[in-house]
């Protein structure tokens, strides 16, 4: 089927099955790679984006239910937005491989909590893995984000 | 020696060579077409390449998995290169005689070498090109060489003449290499130990460009999804392509060697096909294997002689003549890699060539696999490795990429194979799990007098490098304890049990180390329990500080570390406040340990509740790794090796069942999150210009005990049986 969304503000036209995940729509067929891959199954967090402004599990939205949508990926955060900033400021990421969706995570946090606790943080950044175990770096750059402007 | 690596019986032999003297050492050969590295008209040496618009380029040839190799050994080649390391341009070198990693003999990423093998070679390296550049201006001058000098890619000569590296590179490839290459003393390096120094690959990971193996696009290329055995050992019956080969966008359907591939347009449309195969398989011979029966089994194992590797006096005495005897046994899981990047490869496999795109720790040994597999020769496969999402050691089988060469030339398309995590997870070459047993003799007063150890385990070695298995003997499954640090003067007797369990085991991060120095430093603080001592005074009372150099002493440096092990005790003792007062249910526990030359010494604080579930809330840690090239993320290697071996200690298990892993994603397979990482992780180096000790991998091993015996000191469990899962601190 045919499915017009947008991606990082520009309106894109997709010819899918309507239940392939948005994962691999942004990955294969409009070659946004900066969104990973880790487990399938919303477990790990690496393929996470913003859906109208909130984190999702690309892994898991069906691009037949997105419509006329937003979507912002990694690439589309701009390259100085707050949590890039801090996380370049602090050299959060190892392999890297699960940043782009752990940033993408703590870019809606920071969104809807201007100063996360501990707490706050753990809650909301519990559903994505770092096996490199950045973790202690994660939480010093979104608090390091939160002071931003 | 000359030995034959077999990487898998079917596929290829790979003739290495060389000498185990102070260590590993396979030295591979390559066919010549691959070891040249076209010089170009700037290349000084293979390390550097600089351009006419001055532009430095340096190679890397170590993979990028995380431990920072690609700014670390930049700046290696930059402190004598006299180059500001933060404007170069970095590549990651192909395959080469000249990138052999020396402590390895192969061009290959573990170990916890790449800097130790680098911390020369590389200096002398960017020495040796700066020299030519400076030769080559100072002929073009008609000056005297000592004359001139370098700072920032420019040189300088008499009378205020300057030209940049790029003026002089051409000509300086073509000057003659300097025999004698001096480097800079330590208190002159500007670039090394530099604690502001940023990675160089940030900018490029928090963007999202960074070119991991799964992001690699090709024009043309296709998707491939596999179905592979469940069953270890199985192997494919029959499968029916028709309902598949009918979904629109697929290409085709192949057989190889271990499975099915569907080959789509993308990798939804792949995956989905696959999954209409009906795969029927053989289960092989693993259908009965279960953990009941492989634990019996590698206990029966553990009850025979093991292979003696490290004795002295007479131990049997020792035990008999000591005022009392202290027994204990640990058994410790199989873990899996998980790296976050799931397996794999684009491959383009043509009558004539392929080119093979891959997350690889081993990219030496591609080419040669490759061959094998598709009937091409090793110098008609190019190579290319890409950044690693997460290593671990699961990227030093090249297993993944025969797959994608094979269903390419299957195929006859050019393929990104991906595996699913389920693929992934199901698929590995395992941390071995294992058996650890002590028996010690100690005096009135509790100090150990003798020491009886014996490991039961598979070894990984005899499948990837048999011929260094001797004697019954895997020199990588005595790694930490081998390197046994303290005196047990009546007696000695370290032994170790060979044992096949049918699972396919692997290096995995920090490999043996996270096995018998685990075991050894439960039962060291056991030891201590029993003295009634303060366990870190216990264990420096008995540290051996005299001369002994081990036989055989894996990848560590083999030398003794009694002085330095003090010194990280005994800073650690003060920095954790050890011994302080811990409100019921909390407890602090310590072990240390040398690996890769490295000295690391942890205390942890956690609490147990009544479930006895483990919650670790502060870990204090204090390493000696000699000089640190990059501070910051010598750090970084610490943290992240705590994480790593803080859920093997407490949360993460593999299991079998009828031959099938019973693990297939994050769910049965838990690593750490966020919520469960340690809410202080206190790093503190000991200041040092000792050479450069690895890190990617030691404080992997030396987090479990000390949770392990902070448990101990909360409760009063001992943990015998790995991972501290409830059930099992429980029944310490």
């Amino acid at each position: 089927m045919k499915v017009s969304f947008k991606v990082n503000g520009k309106s894109e036209t997709v010819s899918v099955s309507a239940d392939t995940p948005l994962l691999w729509v942004l990955r294969d067929t409009l070659g946004y790679t900066g969104t990973k891959f880790g487990c399938g199954k919303a477990l790990c967090g690496a393929c996470t984006v913003h859906l109208n402004g909130r984190a999702v599990r690309s892994c898991q939205t069906q691009i037949g239910s997105i419509a006329g949508q937003d979507v912002t990926t990694i690439e589309g955060l701009g390259g100085n937005h707050k949590v890039q900033r801090a996380w370049e400021a602090l050299d959060v990421p190892q392999c890297g491989y699960c940043q782009p969706g752990q940033m993408m995570s703590a870019s809606a946090l920071l969104s809807t909590n201007k100063n996360p606790s501990d707490e706050d943080i753990d809650a909301f950044m519990s559903g994505n893995i770092c096996r490199c175990g950045t973790y202690p770096r994660i939480r010093a750059a979104i608090k390091a984000a939160a002071k931003m402007s | 020696m000359e030995i034959i690596a077999k990487n898998e019986a079917r596929r290829d032999f790979l003739k290495v060579s060389g000498s185990a003297a102070g260590g590993l050492a396979l030295a591979f050969y390559l066919p010549a077409a691959r070891m040249a590295q076209a010089a170009d008209g700037g290349s000084p040496n293979a390390w550097v390449k600089i351009a006419a618009d001055n532009t430095v380029t340096i190679m890397v040839a170590r993979s990028e998995m995380g431990q920072d190799v690609y700014t670390s050994m930049p700046m290696l080649i930059a402190e004598e290169l006299e180059v500001d390391v933060n404007a170069i341009k970095v590549e990651f070198a192909p395959p080469a005689e000249v990138y052999i990693n020396s402590l390895l003999g192969g061009q290959l990423t573990g170990g916890s070498t790449a800097v130790r093998d680098a911390w020369e070679k590389l200096r002398k390296a960017g020495a040796s090109a700066r020299m030519m550049l400076v030769a080559a201006a100072a002929d073009n001058w008609g000056v005297d060489a000592s004359k001139c000098s370098a700072a920032n890619a420019m040189i300088k000569g008499p009378g205020g003449k300057t030209a940049t590296y790029g003026s002089v590179a051409a000509k300086a490839s073509t000057m003659e290499v300097p025999k004698e290459v001096p480097l800079k003393p330590a208190s002159q390096f500007k670039v090394i130990g530099n604690t502001k120094q940023k990675r160089l690959d940030t900018a490029m990971k928090v963007r999202g460009t960074a070119g991991f193996g799964i992001d690699t696009r090709i024009p043309g290329m296709k998707y491939a999804a596999v179905v592979m055995a469940p069953m270890m050992g199985g192997s494919l019956i029959s499968y029916d392509d028709t309902r598949a080969k009918n979904m629109p966008g697929v290409h085709s359907v192949v057989q190889y060697s271990r499975g099915v591939a569907v080959v789509a347009k993308d990798y939804w449309t792949a995956k989905k096909a696959v999954a209409l195969l009906d795969p029927q398989w053989d289960a092989g011979p693993n259908a009965d294997l279960d953990m009941t029966g492989l634990w019996s089994k590698m206990e029966d194992a553990s009850n025979s002689a093991g292979a003696v590797f490290r004795e002295s006096g007479d131990a049997d005495q020792g035990l008999a003549q000591a005022a009392k005897m202290i027994t204990a046994e640990y058994r410790l899981p199989f873990q899996s890699h998980s790296p976050m990047e799931p397996q794999n490869t684009f491959a383009h496999v043509t009558a004539d060539k392929a080119l093979i795109i891959t997350p690889t720790q081993f990219q030496q040994l591609v080419p040669h696999v490759v061959a094998g597999a598709t009937g091409l020769k090793p110098e008609q496969v190019e190579v290319q490795t890409t950044f690693l999402g997460g290593g671990f050691g699961r990227r030093v089988e090249v297993d993944y990429a025969i797959d994608a060469a094979e269903i390419s030339k299957a195929s006859g398309e050019p393929v990104m194979m991906i595996w699913s995590r389920e693929d992934d997870m199901t698929h590995d070459s395992y941390r071995p799990g294992g058996i650890y047993k002590f028996t010690a003799g100690v005096d009135a007063k509790g100090k150990l007098t003798a020491l009886k150890f014996k490991s039961t385990s598979p070894s990984i070695s005899s499948r990837l490098f048999p011929s260094i298995v001797k004697d019954g003997i895997d020199p990588f499954a005595l790694e930490g304890i081998d390197n046994f640090p303290y005196l047990a003067d009546a007696g000695m007797n370290f032994s170790y049990v060979m044992h096949d369990t049918g699972v396919q085991v692997g290096y995995w991060r920090g490999v043996s180390h996270n096995l018998n120095a685990v075991a050894l430093e439960c039962f060291i603080d056991e030891l201590a329990t029993n003295a009634g001592a303060d366990p870190i005074q216990y264990r420096i009372d008995m540290l051996d500080m005299g001369s002994t150099k081990h036989a055989w002493s894996g990848l560590s440096a083999g030398v003794p570390v009694g002085a330095r092990m003090k010194t990280v005790l005994e800073e650690l003792r003060k920095k954790a406040n050890f011994g302080k007062k811990m409100p019921a249910g909390k407890g602090q526990g310590i072990a240390v340990m040398e690996g890769y030359n490295s000295i690391v010494g942890i205390v942890a604080e956690v609490s147990v509740d009544e479930s006895m579930d483990v919650v670790v809330d502060k870990v204090t840690t204090v390493v000696d790794a000699g000089t640190l090239i990059h501070p910051d993320q010598a750090l970084a290697q610490v943290q992240g090796c705590i994480n790593f071996g803080q859920g093997a200690g407490l949360i993460s298990e593999i299991t079998v069942k009828n031959g099938i892993v019973q693990q297939n994603n994050f769910d049965g397979y838990r690593a750490v999150r966020i919520n469960e990482t340690p809410k202080v992780m206190d790093v503190h180096f000991i200041k040092s210009d000792g050479a450069p000790g690895g890190l990617g991998e030691p404080a992997t091993a030396v987090i479990v005990p000390a949770i392990a015996n902070a448990i101990h000191a909360a409760v009063g469990k001992r943990v015998r049986t790995f991972p501290a899962l409830p059930e099992n601190v429980a029944a310490g």
